[in-house]
């Protein structure tokens, strides 16, 4: 279980101390979904990156099954069982795709894992194991690499900033049900950051960050009806996915 | 067949990637001599008369065969000077793989120039590779100043796949290469540079045939205070493409001069270039923190791929 208690992120830019997060807590318990949505510069992916340790936190504690990880590093956390995709993955020249999925499961990962893996996320395998995970991927293979490389081995939680960001439609509907079938196994906990409705459905909870604070959280029966057309900067009530 | 020292060995290990043997064409230069050589139906080595090196003869026949021409410095003080001539038949498909691995452990510096030129015939493929590397506990600096030279005749192709890997403390390296009609030229050049050490490559490509084409890749790390400069040339006498691209990642107090230049001389040269140099990315370390990598683990997986 993740205990989130309290965080608090003030940074200082240009010499003047801004208030990002505003002493935001909740829990995800083991095998629980908890959707994060809310309106752009609301403060859900600076949250993420709390949690995972990319930046500092200014006060606050997190509890992961127990234990007080809050002073860990980046790696420490990623050793105690938290997988993070980010919402903008960065490349790398010279590194190919099996290797990068072969560091993210911190073993050498046979063929035909990586196959599973990339044709899991929409990739066709044989394609792409050799390639470069450079400028030659477009935005939306790289963010399907992302997602393989999270699913790569077993964590405790797995944070997933806007996993649907720049994937089209097919490539979603393949996603969801990556999703479904990892939410389903209940072995890990999942945060997952998004405006998709489709996604924002399959929450066991919904937590709704609007101006570095928690709006709504509750139950996915009780927080959603309320986020069609109110000034949640979720859009799902505008777009609905039809994949 | 030849002993070889434990040294030697671990040297050759370095420097040929596929493995060197005594089997099929090799010639092994050891502290200025060939220490063996062999020959096959279709590739001859022949020493030099009237200076150090040795001609290779690739008929056209050959077809998927290799060539190890290793040279190894192991005592320290030597000045070894050694031209090599590759003479390649029409349509010969051939891998020729070199290296040089100097071992100083002495306070006198250990010196190699290997002068090589290559003479590809119509339509046949080369594929160069040729390793750096330097070791040893002595004070003696290890110095590498290669120079080669490339004539393609037409529709040929040569892969030329420089690595120096670590240890050489001073490098000058001199690369001309003349195209002809409808020839392919690939280039990639890795370099790692670090402590005092100092890299100089200048590489001047004429492409002189129509419709040929090079593509010149550089990727170089600068760690410590050491210093490279990079001079990629694309000189475009006929209609041509070429690209340049050069990309190096800087780190420590470490300097790198980055100069590609591009020449046309017809109106349908088409020629690019591109060069990079910057720190390690940020985002990328954060990445690998992310697979539970310490800061450490993840600048040498960063590295080691860049340079791979």
């Amino acid at each position: 279980m993740l205990e989130v208690k309290n965080l608090v992120f003030h940074p200082v830019d240009n010499g003047v101390e801004k208030s990002i997060i505003e002493g935001i807590s909740f829990t995800v318990k083991d095998g629980e979904m908890l959707v994060i949505t809310g309106p752009n510069g609301g403060g859900k992916s600076t949250m993420a990156k709390l949690l995972m340790g990319i930046e500092p936190l200014d006060e606050g504690t997190i509890m992961l099954d127990g234990v007080d990880i809050t002073d860990y590093s980046i790696a420490q956390r990623a050793n105690a069982g938290i997988g993070f995709a980010f919402q903008q993955p960065p490349r790398f020249k010279g590194m190919t795709v099996s290797r990068f999925l072969s560091l993210a499961a911190g073993e050498e990962l046979p063929e035909r894992k990586c196959c599973d893996l990339l044709s899991g996320v929409g990739l066709c395998a044989r394609e792409y194991l050799n390639r470069e995970v450079d400028g030659t991927l477009s935005g939306g293979e790289m963010k399907r690499l992302e997602i393989a490389s999270v699913l790569a081995k077993p964590h405790k939680i797995c944070i997933f900033d806007e996993p649907e960001a720049g994937i089209d439609l097919w490539s979603f509907s393949m996603l969801v049900k990556q999703f479904e079938e990892l939410h389903a196994g209940k072995k890990e906990s999942l945060i997952l950051i998004s405006h998709q409705e489709r996604i924002i459905q399959m929450a066991d909870r919904i937590m709704v960050i609007k101006d570095g604070k928690i709006s709504a959280l509750g139950p996915k029966e009780e927080v959603f009806p309320d986020l069609v057309d109110k000034d949640t900067g979720c859009i799902c009530g505008n777009q609905r996915h039809k994949a | 067949m030849a002993e070889i020292d434990q040294v030697t060995a671990s040297i050759l290990e370095k420097i040929d990637g596929e493995g060197f043997k005594q089997e099929g064409a090799y010639n092994l230069r050891y502290n200025g001599y060939s220490l063996c050589h062999g020959n096959t139906e279709h590739i001859k080595i022949k020493r030099k008369e009237d200076k150090q090196g040795i001609d290779v003869y690739i008929s056209g026949d050959a077809k998927g065969e290799q060539v190890h021409i290793p040279v190894v410095v192991a005592a320290s003080g030597m000045v070894d000077e050694v031209y090599n001539d590759f003479y390649i038949g029409d349509g010969a498909e051939v891998t020729i793989v070199a290296g040089c691995g100097i071992h100083n452990s002495g306070c006198n510096d250990s010196r190699h120039d290997g002068i090589h030129t290559f003479h590809v015939g119509k339509n046949a493929n080369v594929r160069y590779e040729e390793k750096h590397y330097g070791e040893g506990e002595g004070t003696g600096a290890r110095i590498l100043n290669p120079v080669t030279k490339i004539i393609m005749e037409e529709h040929s192709v040569f892969t030329l796949d420089t690595a120096q890997i670590k240890g050489v403390d001073s490098t000058k390296r001199e690369t001309e290469v003349i195209m002809g009609e409808d020839s392919k030229l690939f280039v990639v050049e890795k370099l790692m540079t670090h402590g005092q050490q100092s890299a100089v490559s200048n590489m001047d490509v004429s492409l002189n045939g129509a419709g040929s084409s090079a593509q010149i890749v550089s990727r170089s790390v600068a760690k410590g205070n050491s210093k490279q400069i990079f001079h990629p040339k694309a000189i475009g006498n006929a209609p041509c493409h070429a690209h340049i691209q050069c990309d190096s990642i800087i780190m420590d107090q470490a300097r790198v001069c980055s100069i590609p230049e591009i020449d046309a001389n017809h109106v349908d040269a088409a020629i690019i270039h591109e060069a990079a140099i910057g720190r390690i990315n940020n985002e990328q370390l954060i990445k690998l923190n992310t697979f539970g990598l310490s800061e450490e683990a993840a600048e040498a997986v960063i590295i080691e791929n860049f340079l791979n």
